[in-house]
């Protein structure tokens, strides 16, 4: 096993309530912050920065987005693209309205106003709860949907409701090229999942997930049941607007209701079911899964296919390959991928004994 | 204890039903501070839907409950908690996804003070608000003996075990009051001495008043302090245990539940 966890006991309440407990992890994070930030930036290629590291950082976002609602607080959601479309109109409008705005300020008022949204849609979570709240997001995301291509206001008059991003300038320096995306990609994900770590660490947390596990019990003990649900909207919002607000703006360069329908909702729940609900690396694994596979499957379909079968019949395959790929996998681990890499961690711990 | 003191807990005329089916029947009856009060009865008799009345998780159509000097026509669960009253359920309400000690922890949510956004930043007083409350945890954790599974989710627990997080949860609030239903029912007998024992010294080391639902009369008998007996959803006796106990109608009530 390439690390041991021997000897390492918590001596204070502060250690043992660490996400990281041991030593060793710390210093994977810090390895894996400093091949992010030093290193990939310098290394990296313009296609795996544009088709490979933005869209998995941003839908690593989404994920975690939708999982502080799904997975910790127990609250069913197919609405998150239009909190995202929400975050990224809020964040164009605010940045044509208020010219001089600072980028990522204008991403924070959109996440704030996607929060108000997601509040307006969590009411009914007081009195609806399962399939029946599944329905009422819906109900979000065909709304926004409507109203985003509807009113010309929103897109600034643009016919096809299609807009181009204004260029990314933060503190005077162009994040434009694709190392500068990945890299203001990253600086506004990374703190994102650091404040949501503490957060399902702290009291709103166990909260959350005293409210999934068994509502009647957490009202008794004294949790406000509403607030702590609608909390849970306004922050899971709060984080889908970013994302959207990134997506638009460091991956996609325009800002247009149709990336975020429907298939973007069933995607990013995708990846907190494949990755894991309630957990914060299962959002990392499940967007790579998801981010992975259909390149994986493009380029092996490519080299043992090619000229077998046509094009069109090729992407076809892919899309089954994919489907049954995730049935197969949820059969096999319902909990996730997150739940998969604690497993492999635990037998590598006992590695080469066998039980 | 003097006959001045106001009790702590005082039902009048609570009537309970259920589209029509009576439940609890014009039920009155005091708990005095810091006693051991015992309610039994047969199954079916309105004790569960008694204590659920108490703590607000039903509200009675008839009735006043006082508690602690104020009287309402009914608790609500948030206010009941707010007001220092803790339980457990008949059929355990653990938080099956989360550990032991995150279980207990979620018994402080009240006395935690800081606000969401020093949570998330770890910064003001979420650090220090954090450390008190493990810190209640983790007394709870080695008065209860639990330190074992600390962080082992609940759901992998054995039943006996999930019954004394579940009594952690509640103590973890420093409750006035404390209501069990049926805390050692499914217990093997050295399970049930254990937690005995438990609510025994929660009663004397914290002085803390108990309302507990138990069917076991040796239990009930050795325990408390005070006894309601129910029957069909009304109050058949009330009293000191032994007195209880030799009541005819007592008598009755119980060897008509033992003949089937
Ligand atoms: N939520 C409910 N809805 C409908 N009827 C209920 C409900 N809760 C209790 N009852 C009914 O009220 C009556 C009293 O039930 P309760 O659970 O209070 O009895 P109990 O004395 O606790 O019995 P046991 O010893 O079996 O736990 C029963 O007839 C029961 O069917
Ligand atoms: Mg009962």
């Amino acid at each position: 096993m390439f690390y041991q966890e021997s000897g390492q006991f918590s001596t204070r309440y502060r250690q043992d309530g660490r996400a990281l407990r041991l030593w060793q992890q710390r210093a994977a994070l810090w390895a894996l912050l400093l091949l992010a930030f030093g290193l990939l930036p310098f290394i990296g290629n313009d296609y795996w920065f544009s088709a490979i590291l933005i869209p998995f950082l941003v839908l690593s976002l989404a994920g975690l987005g939708l999982n502080l609602l799904t997975g910790y607080a127990g609250q069913l959601s197919l609405g998150s693209a239009a909190f995202m479309a929400v975050g990224a109109f809020a964040s164009y409008k605010l940045q044509f309205l208020l010219p001089g705005l600072p980028l990522l300020l204008s991403f924070v008022a959109g996440g704030v106003v996607a929060a108000a949204v997601g509040v307006v849609f969590g009411l009914p979570s007081l009195r609806i709860k399962g399939f029946y709240l599944l329905v009422s997001t819906l109900a979000a995301q065909f709304f926004v949907e409507w109203l985003l291509t509807k009113f010309a206001w929103f897109s600034n008059g643009n016919e096809s409701g299609v807009i181009t991003a204004p260029p990314l300038l933060v503190a005077g320096h162009d994040f434009g090229s694709p190392a500068g995306r990945y890299l203001l990609t990253l600086s506004v994900v990374l703190p994102l999942f650091v404040l949501a770590a503490n957060l399902v660490r702290s009291s709103l947390g166990r909260n959350w997930m005293a409210v999934r596990d068994m509502d009647t019990a957490a009202a008794v003990i004294g949790i406000p049941i509403l607030r702590t649900k609608l909390l849970a909207f306004a922050i899971s919002s709060f984080i889908l607007g970013v994302a959207g607000s990134l997506w638009a703006f460091t991956y996609l360069g325009t800002v247009e209701p149709h990336g975020f329908d429907l298939s973007r909702s069933f995607q990013v729940l995708f990846i907190i079911i494949l990755g894991g609900m309630g957990s914060i690396l299962g959002n990392f694994l499940g967007a790579a899964f998801i981010v992975l596979l259909p390149i994986v499957l493009s380029i092996l379909s490519g080299t043992l296919l090619s000229g077998v079968l046509p094009a069109g019949q090729l992407e076809n395959l892919q899309k089954i390959i994919f489907g049954v790929l995730i049935i197969l996998f949820l059969i096999k681990e319902p909990d996730g991928l997150a739940r998969l890499w604690q497993g492999w961690r635990a037998r590598a711990r006992l590695w080469p004994l066998r039980f | 204890m003097s006959e001045t003191v106001a009790p702590l807990l005082s039902l009048s005329h609570i009537s309970l039903s259920f589209k029509g089916v009576k439940a609890v029947t014009d039920i009155g009856f005091d708990v005095a501070e810091g006693e051991i009060c015992a309610l039994i009865g047969p199954n079916g008799a309105g004790k569960s839907s008694l204590l659920n009345v108490i703590n607000g998780v039903y509200q009675p159509q008839q009735g006043e409950i006082r508690f602690a000097g104020r009287a309402r026509r009914a608790m609500q669960p948030h206010e009941a908690a707010v007001a220092g009253i803790a339980r457990t359920f008949q059929n355990i309400a653990l938080f099956k996804g989360m550990s032991v000690l995150d279980n207990i922890l979620t018994g402080r949510n009240l006395a935690s003070r800081s606000s969401w956004l020093e949570q998330a930043f770890r910064v003001g007083r979420a650090v220090a608000d954090e450390e008190a409350q493990r810190a209640v945890a983790e007394e709870v954790i080695a008065f209860l003996r639990l330190q074992a599974w600390r962080h082992t989710p609940v759901g992998q627990l054995p039943y006996g075990l999930q019954k004394r997080v579940e009594l952690g949860r509640a103590l973890a609030a420093r409750p006035r009051l404390l209501l069990l239903d049926e805390p050692m029912a499914g217990m093997n007998r050295e399970e049930k001495r254990e937690m005995s024992q438990f609510i025994r010294e929660v009663n004397q080391v914290f002085g803390t008043t108990i309302v507990l639902i138990e069917h076991d009369i040796g239990v009930v008998m050795e325990l408390s302090d005070h006894v309601v007996v129910l029957d069909y959803g009304r109050k058949i006796g009330d009293g000191e245990p032994e007195a209880v106990r030799a009541l005819p109608e007592v008598i009755a009530a119980y060897l008509g539940q033992q003949r089937h």
